[in-house]
């Protein structure tokens, strides 16, 4: 995402953006239909968001 | 986990360098450690009679019956139902066996030895396509073949196997893979290369014309010949994997039409199971998915080692066979594979994705952590017995198992 600053003031809208989109698919696709480039991040939390296996996990070494 | 991480590097070291080599064909009872009069082995994690699915207990009692233990069906089910006939895993004693996966004492098996460790693995001769055991069947028609592969097919093989020194698996697979095989659903290649090996040494050592020519027509007629070579093959080759300490790399995934069981490495001999799912896929003309039986069989071996599923992206015809999508999407179940497995294999490669070594090892903590479960190819059983096969699809191993299994070796290491 680009920005400017205008009077020590940052307009994030200022300039294109391009926009990073992690987790839910559908905010991509309505940015991609106002013509807004946006890369679709495939992520997910670790074990389904499962916090007990999440926990085993890091302690696996993942 | 630095310990994991070496257990894991052993893990593969073990895959990567087996020697597998189709040596002989032998009857079961010669050769299967601990298999016993009125035994019958099946497919999957153990399971009782009175949970066994339809085409399960038709392959049991028609087996009961080809064996001579009942005179006929309804008495081969009493004997089972009662207990005088025992059942144990495949697994359990060096081998394994597609779909039903039955195993008895008078079957020929496939002998397939893996040199660098010494260990041999198991698996009966595949019997075709449509109505035939592994699928439920047992009509005469069904038992005939099984006395003709018995009789005939199994003593020539073997023969055969025997005067050549054994054939060797790993650079026939990567022939295979090369020419559009994936070693689960499609092994046209592999079963015409193995006919081509074989065919000549059957010639020269067989007993009368007749035998030898309907054993090469059997043969060259069945392009799934070579699944159940590639099982035994598979299964040597994870054996040596057991017991590793540390290890989350999958040693074995099975099912027996009613769970679905997976053992890994560092939890030892111990079976992780779920309920088994119902494979989504084509079927056959005048069939459709209420037909369908839950997934079963032991060739899950096969997406263990690296192929099957894992290894789509070779076999582009089976992305459409299996109802998976377009050819073109094949890769992106070999890619995706790829995210939950601990290496490459470098000597079986596709070469339509510029050379790219088979995911190899599949680690339980990547596929809990990702939510990214093993996919399967597979053939799609009719849920009554002796209808036998009536479509192909994908399934995926459960989940459940593999978050399971991470808790026991967890545990295992002391971790909570």
């Amino acid at each position: 995402m680009t920005s400017r600053i205008e009077n020590g003031k940052k307009h994030l809208l200022g300039d294109p953006i391009v926009v990073l989109n992690i987790g839910l698919e559908n905010f991509s696709h309505e940015l991609a239909e106002c013509d807004t480039p946006v890369i679709q991040l495939d992520w997910k939390p670790s074990a389904g968001g499962n916090p007990e296996l999440a926990n085993l996990l890091s302690k696996l070494g993942i | 986990m630095e310990l994991i991480e070496q257990a894991n590097q052993e893990a593969i070291k073990r895959i990567l360098s087996a020697d597998p080599v189709l040596v002989d064909v032998v009857y079961a009872k010669d050769i299967v450690p601990n298999l016993t009069d009125k035994m019958i082995l099946h497919a999957g994690p153990p399971i009782s009679w009175d949970r066994m699915c339809g085409p399960m207990q038709g392959a049991i009692a028609g087996i009961t019956v080809f064996e001579g233990w009942a005179k006929n069906l309804k008495e081969a089910a009493k004997l089972a139902a009662e207990g005088v006939i025992t059942f144990d895993p495949n697994h359990h004693h060096d081998a394994v066996g597609p779909m039903t996966g039955i195993t008895t004492i008078s079957q020929p098996m496939l002998v397939v030895e893996n040199r660098t460790f010494g260990n041999r693995a198991y698996c009966a001769i595949n019997e075709g396509l449509g109505k035939v055991m592994r699928f439920g069947g047992n009509d005469a028609e069904v038992l005939q073949r099984l006395s003709w592969i018995r009789d005939i097919l199994g003593p020539s093989m073997g023969k055969a196997l025997r005067e050549m020194g054994g054939l060797e698996l790993k650079p026939l697979i990567a022939r295979g893979l090369s020419m559009g095989d994936e070693m689960h659903q499609r092994n046209v290649a592999c079963s015409g290369l193995i006919l081509r090996a074989i065919a000549g040494v059957m010639a020269k050592t067989a007993d009368d014309i007749k035998s030898l020519s309907d054993s090469l027509d059997f043969i060259s007629s069945n392009d799934q010949f070579h699944l159940n070579i590639a099982m035994a093959m598979g299964k040597s080759m994870m054996d040596p994997v057991y017991d590793i300490e540390g290890s989350s790399v999958v040693t074995a995934m099975a099912r027996n039409g009613t769970d679905f069981g997976i053992r890994v490495s560092g939890t030892g001999n111990e079976w992780f199971t779920a309920p088994v799912e119902m494979p989504e896929g084509l079927y056959f003309a005048g069939f459709t998915e209420a037909d369908a039986n839950p997934d079963m069989g032991d060739s899950t071996i096969i997406e263990t080692i690296g192929l099957g599923g894992f290894a789509m992206g070779a076999a582009p015809a089976v992305a459409g066979f299996v109802g998976a999508g377009a050819a073109s999407e094949a890769e992106d179940y070999t890619r995706l594979m790829g995210e939950i497995c601990v290496d490459e294999n470098p000597e079986w490669t596709i070469p339509g994705l510029n050379y790219l070594g088979v995911p190899t090892g599949i680690d339980i903590r990547l596929v809990v952590d990702t939510g990214i479960s093993p996919t399967i190819n597979t053939g799609i059983a009719h849920k009554e017995p002796g209808v036998g096969q009536v479509g192909a699809g994908i399934v995926r191993a459960p989940l459940t198992c593999f978050e399971n299994a991470l808790r026991r070796l967890a545990e295992n290491l002391g971790i909570s």
